[in-house]
């Protein structure tokens, strides 16, 4: 609860909100308490004095009647009948919607078809028939604006309790011979509470809304009964020659309004997870640069990452998802990168052009080189160039990763067409010839088809056409197989492979799979908590794991036809980048760790191609 | 497609008993006697049971439902005591002024909203951002009715740029830009608050695409980032904004009886209210089976478009 508070607090205009609603409704509560005069006093000769006039500080209306005392009470008027009504359609929406979804089946049915009806009209519609039925007046505005917001209730809460209904402690209940009565009151309800807290507060400043036009229209409140919207209707009538009354009361209908507003963006915002971690900001269309530290020399790689660091920056917190992480490759040759979920491996992958979702994301040091040219930092127009152009990407989970609503052939074409002026039908037949080299079978018919109507291994062909189609000279390919079955896996790593000799593509191959990796790669990269554990030619690492955690890593590989089929997983969690212990990330997890393990950096060392960064490595690599 | 379209047609008829089974109860089961309403001062026992008979009113209720449903069916809504007049002359003599108000501000909410949204989304915590939020945020706050009033004190009266209010010049006035110079500030002032509604949704809605992993691809490739905004995020953002078009139609539908209230635009939103007051509830009833029918009609009309965005929807 104190939580939901600082946030609703830190949340400024929330705050703002928060304030001007609390004074408008301390000063209607105490209006009875206060010096005002008679709001229903008459004094015709001082009619439309002025504001600030001496007696009448928001001067008189159209009856000489004193303005500020008439405001007060009519503040407090709509504000208890927008309130009153609130609770009228939360109540009755609450039950209906409880019941609903507690009982299910036909009631449900039944309910809904209702509110589906009710919510067939336009929200005045219903209003004013019900309105038309019953005569004008305040109380009867007030039923009508309940009336209409029950369906929006009901809705809502039918939706959560249809939830709970499925749950444990419903069950518990039920077995435990509680009647439905009680188990709706005292084990739905609280549970719902919340739900109904917040629909009432983002529509009490609506319902306010509603009833003081009600009111203006002259189907409210009657004479000599006055809230703000009949106000507001009364003084209209002498706009054009004594403004101040209807500006006075239509500022004070607006102030009520925005401030619920402004309090109910914060309640929902506040108790919205997804936007605690900030995580609804939109990604900047290439990562932001913070580069501190010096800048390393060129090499001769065709792509070099190197001592790159990118860091997320949420709040206060600092997560170093790569740390000084320094990888190569050339052309022709295909670099595994190997890690658990969270090891900084994707990051990695995805720094390379900086594609990074930012915010959060920020790169804080290092280089990344093609053809040692750095591209950290690099103005926008130069990285896209180079996107999908010279380096391109192949992604996990092509269902999320291709747009749904355009056409597989559609999207081929603007691969092409980003960087390359062709015409469509130049551009169509190239899709065509991609989809052939995938060997996706009916090429011609299938450019015509939307991502959700291929299969699983399709559309990761497809991704892989639309990495090809400017034929790149790096391919980094992120787990792109991870989503499909064993067969369809082996097909597409057979086809990365042909396309590698073929075109003398270089590959970064990302997986969590080293028998993936002993497949494809020529060298292969071990990351564990933002860095590179070990490092060396496929053959060496998988024959001679030095660092304990790739022994870890390899023994989950179950091995086929040699009976051994126990998984070793790795006990333990991977640790959170925000608070990295000194030392061996892996330590806390390793069966060998000794307390120097802990102490200061260790080193990538070794000898020959093999590098290991532990004391006390399985194997004597140097 | 025309299946789709059929098929969706054939699903309103039930929604549109049901508007109408709604009314007629509303009307039915509340307490009071229309008889006694209507005469007032001259409800003696004969002129009620007069009334009663020629209202229909002395047949059981379900039976009344059925005639009177049966009747609107053959064009015949009943007469208005108030104006003397048949309900449904007087409908279709609104209808058309209505329709122009609440459909050109439809048209202004939905490209000020979707643009507003989506320029607010691409500079996100930048000038515009704010700028927009900042306007929104009043454009949603303030009553449509004090805005129309406001606008008719700035535009109208102390600087008389506009008409203050009708649909036409009494004299030799009445061809379109004529109309149009009348509709710019009740159009406006009933734009506004869906505007607002529209700009804030399409701003999450745009931020809620942007983080899509599809969007990552496009940008994997190279396609340029106004097309990655403009293209790939705002075709899937429409998706949930089409939607938000539909219910605000029926804002828009609603925000007119105030408008045509303040700016004495003669639609039917304005017979509404005069009906009401003078509990002419044949008008009442036929206006809101007519407006209310339209509604869904527009919203199966929204579910067509979206169809047509949307390829995942089964057609």
């Amino acid at each position: 609860m104190m939580k939901f508070i600082k946030l609703l607090f830190r949340n400024q205009l929330a705050a703002v909100g928060a304030v001007i609603l609390s004074i408008i409704v301390f000063l209607a509560l105490i209006t009875p308490f206060l010096p005002l005069q008679d709001p229903g006093a008459t004094d015709l000769p001082n009619k439309f004095l002025p504001p600030f006039t001496e007696g009448h500080f928001l001067g008189t209306d159209h009856l000489g009647r004193d303005m500020l005392s008439r405001l007060f009470w009519g503040t407090r008027m709509s504000l208890w009948v927008g309130f009153v009504a609130a609770m009228i359609a939360a109540t009755v929406g609450s039950a209906i919607g409880i019941t609903s979804g507690y009982f299910g089946g036909r009631v449900d049915n039944i309910f809904m078809r209702f509110v589906d009806m009710l919510m067939a009209f336009p929200y005045i519609l219903l209003a004013m028939a019900i309105v038309a039925a019953l005569g004008p007046g305040l109380n009867n505005a007030l039923i009508a604006v309940a009336v209409v917001n029950i369906p929006f209730f009901a809705r809502n809460i039918r939706g959560i309790t249809v939830g709970l209904a499925q749950r444990e402690f419903v069950d518990a209940a039920k077995l435990a011979g509680m009647g439905h009565t009680r188990i709706i009151l005292f084990e739905l309800l609280p549970n719902v509470l919340p739900v109904i807290v917040i629909a009432m507060s983002t529509t009490i400043g609506w319902m306010i809304l509603e009833t003081a036009g009600l009111s203006f229209l002259g189907l409210g409140s009657q004479p000599p009964q006055a809230d703000l919207g009949s106000m507001l209707g009364d003084a209209r009538d002498d706009l054009f020659t004594d403004p101040h009354p209807s500006v006075i009361v239509g500022i004070a209908i607006f102030l009520i309004v925005m401030s619920i507003n402004l309090l109910g963006d914060g309640v929902r915002d506040a108790l919205d997870p997804r936007l605690r971690s900030g995580a609804l900001s939109r990604p900047l269309p290439s990562t932001m640069v913070d580069r501190g530290g010096d800048i390393p020399t060129p090499t001769e790689d065709l792509l070099a990452i190197q001592n790159l660091e990118t860091q997320f920056h949420v709040g206060n917190r600092i997560y170093r998802a790569v740390n000084d992480v320094t990888l190569t490759v050339k052309p022709g040759e295909c670099l595994g990168v190997i890690g658990e979920s969270g090891s900084g491996k994707s990051v990695t992958a995805l720094s390379v052009m900086g594609l990074v979702a930012s915010p959060p994301g920020v790169i804080t040091g290092g280089a990344v080189r093609y053809e040692g040219n750095d591209l950290i930092g690099a103005p926008y127009e130069k990285l896209r160039q180079m996107r999908g152009d010279k380096v391109s990407y192949i992604f996990q989970d092509p269902l999320s990763t291709l747009h749904p609503l355009y056409r597989i052939g559609d999207q081929l074409a603007e691969a092409i067409q980003s960087h390359h002026p062709v015409s469509n039908a130049e551009a169509r037949k190239r899709a065509i010839k991609l989809l052939k080299d995938v060997r996706i079978p009916n090429a011609e018919s299938r450019i015509r088809n939307y991502p959700h109507e291929m299969s699983g291994g399709m559309r990761q062909r497809v991704g892989i056409a639309m990495a090809l189609a400017n034929e790149p000279e790096v391919i980094i390919a992120d787990e792109p197989t991870t989503a499909l079955d064993v067969t369809v896996q082996a097909q597409i790593l057979a086809l990365l492979d042909d396309l590698r000799r073929d075109r003398g593509l270089a590959i970064i191959f990302i997986t969590h799979d080293f028998g993936v990796v002993a497949q494809l790669c020529d060298r292969v990269a071990v990351m564990y908590a933002g860095r590179i554990v070990e490092q060396g030619l496929t053959d060496e690492v998988l024959a001679h794991p030095a660092h304990p955690y790739t022994k870890r890593l390899i023994a989950c590989v179950p091995e086929l036809g040699e009976g051994r089929r126990v998984l070793a997983a790795i006990p333990g969690l991977p640790p959170i980048v925000s608070d990295l212990p000194p030392g061996c990330a892996f330590a806390p997890r390793c069966d060998k760790a000794r307390p120097e393990c802990s102490q200061g950096d260790i080193a990538l060392e070794g000898a020959g191609s093999q590098t290991v960064r532990c004391l006390y490595p399985e194997e004597d690599i140097k | 497609m025309g299946a789709y379209i059929l098929k969706r047609l054939l699903s309103a008829i039930p929604v549109i008993l049901g508007i109408t089974i709604i009314v007629f109860l509303i009307i039915e089961l509340i307490p009071g006697d229309p008889a006694t309403a209507i005469l007032g001062a001259y409800a003696t026992p004969e002129n009620v049971e007069r009334i009663n008979r020629d209202l229909g009113l002395d047949k059981p209720m379900v039976a009344r439902y059925f005639i009177w449903l049966g009747n609107m069916l053959q064009g015949d809504f009943g007469r208005s005591f108030s104006l003397n007049r048949p309900v449904l002359d007087e409908i279709s003599d609104r209808f058309s002024a209505t329709l122009i108000l609440a459909g050109v501000s439809f048209v202004l909410c939905s490209i000020f909203g979707i643009l507003a949204g989506v320029i607010s989304a691409a500079r996100q915590y930048g000038f515009a951002d704010k700028a927009i939020t900042f306007v929104v945020l009043i454009g949603i706050s303030i009553p449509s009715f004090f805005l129309g009033m406001m606008l008719q004190l700035f535009f109208a009266v102390q600087h008389r740029m506009l008409p203050v209010s009708g649909m036409k010049m009494i004299y030799g006035g009445g061809d379109l830009p004529d109309i149009l110079w009348h509709l710019i500030l009740p159009a406006t002032a009933l734009a506004a608050v869906a505007t607002g509604v529209i700009a804030r949704l399409s701003r999450s809605a745009m931020l809620e695409v942007l983080r899509q992993d599809y969007i990552r691809t496009a940008r994997a490739k190279g396609v340029n980032e106004r097309r990655v905004i403009y293209g790939h995020a705002l075709r899937s953002a429409m998706v949930s904004i089409i939607p938000i078009l539909g219910i605000q139609a029926g804002f828009v539908i609603s925000g007119a009886v105030y408008i045509e209230y303040v700016f004495e635009w003669p639609g039917l939103g304005r017979m509404l209210v005069n009906a009401i007051l003078k509990r002419d509830i044949l008008l009442v009833e036929g206006g809101v089976v007519v407006v209310a029918s339209c509604y869904v009609l527009f919203n199966i009309m929204v579910d067509v478009i979206q169809s047509l965005i949307d390829p995942r929807i089964k057609t």
